[in-house]
């Protein structure tokens, strides 16, 4: 029953996946309803296709593409990536997908871009959660450019080998390991390229609960709990949490000399 | 007063014991999802909310139905709240924390919502722990009913507790503040009820079983 990836590659844990059933039942995916299993009964209204996706900002060759011709240029690869989520949870996930950086140099970015700005659909009639009076318009997430063009920041369009189920960000959504779950935006309709860092979903929601990076670090709590420690799904024990999720040594040297602290 | 029907009686139990019915049965047939453990958590901190502000509608019920039959579930919805809240604080020191009392220790310090729940509990246990007849005389009607005044403050702390411990959807902790709010309303009219007689009481309660608002 427990799964792991035979042959993993350098990005790869080799820790057993969470169970397909709980990866696509267990979601936080505010746009179908704030309760875990909200998404999986109301993702369903979700029409994934015709799906458009636009590339744009400070970038030579902004456009427009339909979901299909987004995604052929690249070849999709299985990463197996943990996901610890801010609220003290955690999976592993093996994703399918290809890395993004492909995508932010085929558009040529000027120098003048420094950040990534990603946006999910905003269509009220499909995600009825957006009606409800908590996150207004639609979720915007932000990377800096160098996280962003990082290897391990993947765009996914799949997972357990198949399609992306709807309630996990269908058709096309952004995984970055190393930061609480919330910053790996679903659904993805606009990425543009700005010189000013994004003002994102969270950060206006809550401003001194949610900064830009909010990397996974067990020393900076939460302002209402701890994050020493997180269930992963499946287990009973709690177990540490790790820096950066497990990935400092491919991405601590993003953050050198920087207060963690202060830019949390 | 006479005591609940043996049909009525059995009922108010099972009402009472439902949600821990359910919550094991889901546990047993893993129906509570990927996170059972935070899942019963949860559903019992809303119990215990629940079970609070029905003990608090008893005496808007007394005085709404203008049937005083309503006081002998009070004291059951009260120690129901009571067990449920002992099984919310049970999970978070046991399976959150799993006993570490330093971490425990600055948890309570530093975050408020954790600081009201562990209030509204301490301030639960003189209730639960003299809900007996016996207690009821010892101390007296009137000492007793000014002691489980102590019902409101829980009540408020209790919501309290629930309002900050939400991530960001405030409307299921404000949906419980405004039932509370209400229940406080209510009360604020004069009461039609008069005070229970105490010699219609049954026996074993020898003393009147004061409502705090009386």
């Amino acid at each position: 029953q427990v799964r792991r990836k035979s042959n993993p590659g350098p990005y790869d844990t080799d820790e057993p996946w969470t169970s397909y059933e709980d990866i696509t039942t267990y979601n936080n995916f505010y746009e179908f309803g704030t309760g875990k299993r909200d998404p999986a009964r109301n993702a369903h209204r979700l029409r994934t296709r015709p799906w458009t996706i636009r590339v744009e900002g400070l970038c030579h060759r902004p456009a427009t593409y339909e979901l299909e011709d987004f995604i052929k240029p690249y070849t999709l690869e299985e990463r197996v990536y943990r996901l610890r989520c801010v609220e003290g949870w955690s999976m592993v996930i093996p994703w399918l997908g290809f890395p993004l950086a492909e995508v932010l140099r085929r558009a040529e970015p000027m120098s003048s871009a420094k950040f990534v700005e990603f946006t999910t659909l905003y269509d009220p009639e499909q995600m009825p959660g957006q009606k409800a009076p908590i996150l207004d318009g639609p979720y915007v997430e932000g990377l800096r450019l160098d996280e962003a063009l990082h290897p391990l920041t993947i765009l996914a369009v799949g997972l357990y080998g198949k399609m992306l189920p709807n309630q996990n960000g269908a058709p096309i959504r952004l995984v970055v390991p190393w930061k609480y779950g919330f910053k790996s935006i679903k659904s993805i309709v606009r990425i543009r390229f700005v010189e000013k860092q994004p003002i994102t979903t969270w950060m206006k929601a809550a401003p001194h609960e949610y900064g830009f990076y909010s990397n996974v670090n067990p020393n900076v709590d939460h302002p209402r709990w701890s994050q020493k420690t997180e269930r992963r799904i499946g287990e009973f024990r709690k177990r540490k949490t790790l820096l950066f999720n497990g990935y400092a040594e491919q991405v601590a040297h993003l953050y050198e000399g920087m207060d963690l602290r202060k830019y949390f | 007063m006479r005591r609940l029907s043996p049909w009525l009686n059995v009922l108010v139990w099972l009402g009472v014991a439902a949600p821990l019915l359910y919550l094991s049965w889901g546990l047993w047939t893993d129906r509570l999802g990927a996170n059972p453990i935070q899942e019963i958590t949860h559903q019992t901190g809303r119990w215990t909310l629940r079970f609070l502000l029905a003990t608090l509608a008893i005496t808007p019920l007394r005085r709404l139905t203008g049937w005083n039959g309503w006081i002998r579930w009070r004291r059951r919805l009260g120690l129901a709240a009571f067990f449920y809240a002992s099984i919310h604080l049970l999970l978070y020191l046991w399976l959150d924390q799993f006993f570490d009392w330093g971490e425990i220790g600055r948890d309570i310090l530093k975050r408020r919502f954790i600081t009201v729940g562990l209030l509204a509990y301490g301030l639960m246990v003189p209730l639960a722990m003299t809900s007996t007849a016996g207690w009821i005389r010892r101390l007296g009607g009137r000492t007793w009913r000014r002691l489980h005044r102590l019902v409101y403050a829980i009540a408020v702390l209790g919501v309290l507790h629930y309002w900050w411990a939400v991530k960001f959807d405030w409307r299921p902790p404000l949906a419980y503040g405004l039932i509370l709010l209400a229940l406080f309303l209510l009360r604020l009219r004069r009461p039609r009820v008069g005070r229970i007689d105490a010699t219609a009481l049954p026996r074993r309660t020898a003393a009147p079983v004061g409502d705090p608002t009386d």
